[in-house]
């Protein structure tokens, strides 16, 4: 879809039917259609070649991202797999992830099951990041890599092999000396999710 | 056998009588060599002769001067550490008796208990016909609050408190701001249609009382929050408020109570009131800024006088409150602004047994000044000068509860509008329920001079009855309606590596995804605060190098001390050794091992400690085979990660930095 197509899709706002149900029909992402603005218009802003797509140096530019020692994880995030172009769809449904999760919105007309936002979708995210090979488990190496971002470049390798083994160790029920999903999520039952992957952004 | 006992029985029976005496004792103490004994028996004759002297002494010339005292009284002397003394003693077998009778402890909390005996105590003394203390406004503010307050805020979370900062700070502020006002005006108002004793109130007094009165203590929540383990968040909403309504009590106390001395207020006074607040709570967080600057300082270098480190701490702690008091500012903002900034710089500079001293070194104390604060309070109850009016005591107390309930309600709507995690129904009943009045509220009023204001004991029985009914109704019915409402208890969370890896990695994408955002967010700030912590503020403040450990190492260091002294304590050395045995073959017999698996992580750990300095190929040899294994699930998935791992347990030693650039 290209820019003139997004923007036949925002003038719904105006439009006389107004109604919810068909705000979601076109956007199967749980997010209101001011977020969705606002999120067009740093969509906008960031697309510096405006061929309505970002590419991995449109975000590279962000100086918050490049001395975030994630930063090329999260970049990858956006980018569907093997892809080098990033459309407003994949934007939004990446962003999508970190709404804040609200009681009352119980979304009894979205067919599509959970939303996006809730904790199992965004702990899935955050599970993605560590799992470069998408094989559903967390190994070792994959977490030494991550520990090794996050820690710098002053720790010795068997320090940080210390504690992967250790993390590893603590987390690893089924004996298979690999974080899995539900692993995942049991180490972080008690961690409040919900509130530490929200933005005010898209409150 | 104290001499002057032997001087009596020497003069009424003979010298053969001590012998034996001496001689039976000599014989029978276990563990004496012939030589021991021998020289004790000399050391008693001499003792015998000295004494004959004296005894000579007294009975050549019992006219020329009088008996020698032997035994006599001087009890002024000590009167006042042996007073003291009692004191704390009779807390501390206070706070003993209640955890031997575990019926009581559970139903009724320690503070509703510890007001019981003072009231005891105080009966006690005054039916001995003597007057019973009453509790010292300098004395509580000077010695009982400090250790209560300090304690509060070294250990005091930083990651709730700071995510929920805007909500605490709305509580505290406007919310006391709300109470205050509301009850003095109406209050006020009941005054005047009441007439008769009370026509003489007027609205400044009305509102005095009312910012005495509408303060939560943070001495009363904390003694009933710690015993109803409610979750984290509503504890430090409670508790943050407590803390943080002080900068708010002592200005319009202060202002209160100088412009009823002046008589007259003007618009330009309401302005320099307003002024007087910022100034009263920046200035005391700037103080405890500066001092706890100056103690992380003079921790980097301790590292040879490791016994006098949690001395700088609680000295420097104590100079803070105190030098904000000096100029009328927030003694505990400053105490507790001291502590934070002083803790993750003083953690990392003091060595581990400073820690532990320190910690409960602040416990003991806080807990002391806890239990005299509410022995003084039944005490002072007995003793102090009462004026009881219906009227005015069950109107304040029914305002308390009123304006608590709809400050609360209030503020809960305008902020829920602006937290992610909204604030329910039951979180707002615990935080209105929770507004505990305490012994603060106490000690201001009885700083109130007569003077200006006639009314003084009646506030003093109004201030009185109050904390009575906020301590036992609200303190002992808390527990039960926290159970009836099932509202979310602390989760028991050990330590978890894993917690703090993930914390951390979520801290870091938020951080990211605001900047994609273009968000200038709370993450992005905190991101930003701590690269200035760590580029900055960690080397000068932290000695040695442990200023550039990242602090996910200490906090794995920090873990592992722990547990290495927990398998210490806990473990037997036989088990230690089958332990070792049953390490090696880890891979192989899984099922067998599952029992013992934490624990023979610990000895792997240990050993892998202890080896590492000494013997490298052990620990090489260990990566070695642990990556054999991996390698074959690596063989489907792109090359380049396939050679890191090969480089990597090959010559880790080598080519150090070369595996950092093929990841990146």
């Amino acid at each position: 879809m290209g820019l003139q197509g997004w923007r036949n899709v925002l003038a719904l706002k105006t439009s006389k039917n107004n109604n919810r149900a068909a705000w979601q029909r076109a956007f199967p992402v749980p997010l209101s259609h001011s977020q969705i603005t606002r999120l067009y218009s740093r969509f906008h802003s960031l697309d510096k070649g405006e061929n309505g797509a970002l590419s991995r140096e449109d975000f590279q530019r962000i100086p918050e991202l490049a001395i975030n020692p994630l930063g090329d994880r999260i970049i990858n995030a956006f980018f569907p797999e093997g892809e080098d172009q990033a459309n407003f769809r994949g934007f939004m449904r990446t962003l999508a992830h970190f709404r804040p999760v609200e009681d009352n919105e119980k979304n009894k007309d979205l067919t599509s099951g959970e939303p996006l936002n809730s904790r199992t979708n965004k702990l899935l995210f955050a599970f993605r990041l560590y799992d470069l090979d998408r094989d559903d488990k967390i190994s070792r190496d994959e977490l030494l890599q991550v520990l090794r971002m996050m820690v710098g470049v002053n720790i010795s390798d068997e320090q940080l092999g210390s504690i992967a083994d250790r993390t590893i160790q603590e987390a690893d029920t089924n004996g298979d000396m690999c974080i899995s999903f539900s692993e995942f999520i049991k180490v972080l039952e008690k961690v409040d999710v919900e509130q530490k992957m929200s933005i005010r952004f898209l409150h | 056998l104290s001499l002057s006992g032997l001087l009596e029985k020497k003069r009424s029976a003979g010298i053969s009588l001590e012998f034996k005496f001496c001689g039976f004792f000599v014989c029978e103490s276990e563990g004496l060599t012939v030589k021991m004994k021998k020289r004790m028996k000399m050391l008693l004759l001499l003792g015998f002769c000295c004494g004959m002297v004296f005894g000579d002494q007294n009975r050549s010339d019992p006219h020329d001067q009088r008996v020698f005292p032997v035994l006599s009284i001087n009890y002024d002397y000590v009167q006042m550490p042996f007073e003291v003394s009692l004191w704390i003693l009779l807390a501390s077998l206070m706070k003993l008796g209640f955890h031997l009778l575990p019926v009581l402890s559970g139903v009724v909390p320690e503070s509703c208990l510890l007001i019981v005996v003072g009231l005891l105590v105080g009966g006690l003394i005054r039916v001995m016909g003597k007057n019973p203390p009453v509790l010292d406004s300098q004395l509580f503010f000077l010695c009982l609050l400090p250790p209560i307050i300090l304690d509060a805020g070294y250990f005091l979370p930083i990651r709730p408190f700071t995510e929920n900062a805007g909500t605490i700070l709305t509580f505290a502020v406007l919310g006391t701001l709300w109470n205050v006002f509301f009850m003095g005006a109406v209050l006020y108002g009941a005054c005047r249609l009441e007439a008769g004793r009370l026509a003489s109130v007027d609205l400044l007094s009305c509102l005095l009382f009312g910012s005495i009165v509408s303060a939560v203590d943070p001495v009363a929540v904390l003694a009933v929050f710690e015993e109803i383990h409610i979750n984290e968040l509503l504890h430090i909403l409670v508790f943050g408020e407590s803390l943080l309504n002080d900068a708010v009590t002592v200005v319009l106390y202060h202002l209160f109570e100088e412009f009823a001395h002046a008589g007259e207020v003007t618009v330009g006074d309401v302005f320099l009131g307003v002024v007087c607040f910022f100034v009263v709570a920046l200035g005391g967080v700037l103080v405890g800024g500066v001092y706890g600057v100056l103690a992380a300082f003079t921790s980097r270098f301790t590292s040879h006088t490791r016994v006098i480190e949690p001395l700088f701490v609680f000295l420097y702690s104590y100079m803070a409150y105190l030098s904000a008091e000096v100029f009328h500012l927030s003694g505990i903002m400053a105490l507790i602004a001291c502590g934070v900034v002083m803790r993750p710089y003083v953690e990392a500079n003091i060595s581990h047994k400073s820690y532990t001293t320190i910690k409960y070194f602040l416990k003991m104390w806080s807990s002391v000044s806890e239990t005299l604060i509410f022995i003084f309070l039944g005490v002072s109850t007995v003793a102090g000068p009462h004026a009881w009016n219906w009227t005015f005591v069950s109107i304040t107390i029914v305002l308390c509860l009123l304006s608590r309930v709809l400050g609360v309600v209030g503020l809960t709507y305008i902020i829920n509008k602006y937290r992610m995690v909204k604030l329910s129904g039951k979180d707002q009943f615990i935080v209105a329920y929770g507004g505990l009045r305490g012994a603060i509220a106490f000690s201001l009023a009885f700083l109130l001079s007569s003077d200006d204001f006639p009314m003084k004991d009646m506030f003093l029985t109004a201030i009185i009855t109050v904390i009575f009914f906020t301590v036992f109704v609200q303190g002992m019915t808390i527990r039960p309606l926290v159970d009836l409402l099932a509202v979310k208890k602390r989760k028991q969370s050990k330590c978890s590596i894993n917690e703090e890896i993930h914390t951390q990695f979520l801290e870091h994408l938020l951080a990211g995804i605001e900047g994609v955002c273009g968000h200038y967010g709370h993450h992005h700030w905190r991101h930003k605060l701590n690269r200035f912590n760590k580029r900055y503020i960690k080397r000068c403040l932290i000695g040695g190098e442990r200023s550039q450990e990242p602090q996910l190492i200490s906090f794995y260091n920090k873990m592992e001390l722990k547990q290495a002294l927990m398998l210490l304590e806990s473990n037997s050395s036989a088990n230690l050794s089958a332990g070792v045995t049953a390490a090696i073959p880890r891979q192989r017999s899984r099922k067998t091992l599952n029992i013992s698996k934490e624990r023979e992580e610990e000895i792997r750990k240990i050993l892998r400690g202890n080896l590492q300095k000494t013997r490298q190929r052990v620990r090489h040899t260990h990566t070695h085979t642990h990556t054999d294994t991996h390698r074959h699930t690596h063989t489907h998935t792109v090359t380049h990660t396939l050679s890191h791992t090969h480089t990597h347990t090959l010559s880790h030693r080598h080519t150090h930095t070369h595996t950092h650039t093929l990841t990146y």
